[in-house]
């Protein structure tokens, strides 16, 4: 593909693009994550909420 | 009457509906910026003035609108935590705040290497780019004061103030802009026109970005009401064991 | 009414009291602008011409410096609480401190500027406009100010974080406060600068009744 003289700062453009999307999906993925398991950790101890209902599973 | 916004009121109602309509809004928004590459890099023809650069437009244009949109949001989030204490409302406002701040910085990286080719240097005092570098000051503005409060419920009212006040004097500061520039400098013109042949798969990609952010936003608001469930389960289990050394509520 | 005028008289006390607060106001002015030729060189030419923006973020960072105390003392020692559960309204306690900002620092900087408009060289026929932009303009910055005051109460780091919030409200004050003494010295000197003064007028008439309303809400938030 030829993108002409240019070409570098096309590329630059999606590259900022795809990384900062990137990082930010993964950040948003691995706080999830996070959540998740301490919220299960702490229902492993007995510690529940007063509805009673186990909430790790419902994802 | 309900409206939806009543009836997700609900944190576990929320976390159902949100947990069902995640996974197809984020694959119908991988699937239309797919599409919308492919048009990009394969179909749309380069601009007559501007060659291949054109390409850079349509990821700076979805970038551009969603910075303001979320912005938008964040306003609407604000009011609604402020005004009808919607018990969602935080939530949304404190999670698209570092998404909105994302898209702005993306505007403001992706119009400055448009810039480049098509200005000669990085940076333009133009009346758009300046706006949009003032955006991105009020977006670090609030998650600056969100995070220097320490209680939950201070902070997101008090960020909501901020918001609104942003809000308020955002058009002020988007006209003073204008006159600013159109004082020191001859309107660049810079986007005119669009033509057809461009505007489609620009849609698409606007579409697919906004598909994106909801997407990146309905998952950053389930994470913090987990958050905000750990913070609540810790605080329970301190509270049980009272008179006990509590070790395990002080784990992080 | 009687009430909020005794609030005013009572903040300006104060503030003329500790005195330290204007002094250091004014210093800092001074000194920013001073390092300026220092920093750019001591070319004439080019001082005149970037003297009125020059002066104005000067000011708007040296008003930045005692908006922190704004509310901060009378929260420490607990006369805020006793305001706010007093007979007026607390939209006019921030009203009142506000303008008791304004006139204890925006018009001592305001009639300090073209002293300091002669170190840069400003040209002797934009002076009358320099302290009339200043003088207008400078309520929307203890408005505004307050806003910031109130939301940073209680925070961490609030000195910066008030800097960060505050100064992009600024903007249109500082724009037009310097687009109307590039009028003042272009052609049509008479209506440029009026139609900038107007504007100017404009933003501290909004800034007066949106500030106090921002900042009462934020200061409940916190009281209760």
């Amino acid at each position: 593909m030829d993108l002409g003289p240019h070409a570098v700062f096309i590329w630059a453009s999606y590259a900022a693009v795809t990384v900062t999307i990137g990082g930010l999906i993964a950040w948003i993925v691995y706080d999830g994550a996070n959540q998740r398991a301490a919220l299960a950790e702490l229902e492993d101890r007995g510690v529940r909420r007063r509805g009673g209902k186990p909430t790790g599973t419902s994802l | 009457m309900q409206s939806w916004t009543q009836r997700l009121a609900n944190p576990t109602r929320f976390m159902q509906v949100s947990g069902t309509l995640l996974p197809w809004v984020a694959a119908a928004a991988a699937a239309l910026i797919a599409y919308g590459l492919y048009l990009v890099f394969f179909v749309a023809p380069p601009d007559y003035q501007q060659g291949e650069t054109v390409k850079i437009m349509y990821i700076h244009v979805p970038s551009a609108w969603l910075a303001l949109m979320t912005y938008g949001l964040i306003a609407i989030s604000s009011f609604g935590l402020l005004v009808f204490r919607h018990p969602l409302a935080d939530v949304s406002a404190k999670a698209a705040a570092p998404i909105g701040a994302a898209f702005t910085l993306l505007a403001l990286i992706t119009g400055s290497l448009w810039g480049k080719p098509m200005w000669g240097t990085y940076w333009v005092w133009d009346a758009r780019l300046t706006s949009v570098l003032i955006l991105f000051f009020l977006y670090l503005g609030l998650m600056a004061l969100r995070s220097s409060l320490d209680d939950e419920g201070t902070a997101a009212k008090l960020t909501a103030v901020l918001a609104l006040v942003g809000t308020a004097i955002l058009p002020i500061i988007k006209f003073s802009v204008e006159w600013w520039n159109t004082l020191h400098q001859p309107s660049t013109n810079f986007t005119s026109t669009v033509d057809p042949s461009m505007r489609w798969p620009l849609l698409i990609m606007a579409v697919g970005f906004t598909l994106l952010f909801i997407a990146m936003h309905l998952a950053a608001m389930r994470n913090e009401v987990l958050r905000r469930r750990v913070k609540a389960l810790r605080l329970q289990e301190a509270a049980s064991r009272d008179g006990l050394p509590a070790h395990a509520s002080a784990a992080e | 009414m009687t009430a909020f005028f005794a609030l005013i008289k009572r903040d300006l006390r104060l503030a003329f009291r500790e005195g330290g607060a204007l002094g250091t106001a004014l210093g800092f002015f001074v000194v920013v602008v001073a390092l300026m030729p220092l920093g750019l060189g001591p070319d004439l030419k080019l001082l005149s011409r970037i003297a009125s923006g020059v002066l104005w973020i000067a000011l708007l960072l040296s008003a930045l410096l005692s908006l922190g105390r704004m509310f901060e003392t009378d929260y420490e020692d607990g006369s805020l609480d006793v305001l706010a559960t007093g007979a007026v309204p607390l939209e006019l306690v921030a009203a009142a401190k506000s303008i008791a900002h304004w006139l204890s620092t925006g018009i001592p900087l305001a009639v300090l500027a073209p002293i300091l408009g002669i170190l840069l060289n400003l040209d002797l026929a934009a002076f009358p406009m320099l302290v009339a932009a200043m003088l207008i303009g400078t309520p929307a910055v203890s408005f505004l100010g307050a806003v910031g005051a109130a939301l940073t109460l209680k925070a961490r780091r609030g000195g910066l974080l008030l800097a960060l919030i505050v100064l992009p409200l600024y903007i249109p004050t500082l724009i037009f406060g310097i687009s109307a003494l590039s009028a003042a010295l272009g052609p049509d000197a008479a209506g440029g600068s009026a139609s900038s003064l107007m504007i100017l007028t404009a933003i501290s008439l909004v800034a007066a009744v949106l500030g106090p309303v921002a900042a009462a809400a934020a200061l409940r938030i916190q009281l209760h």
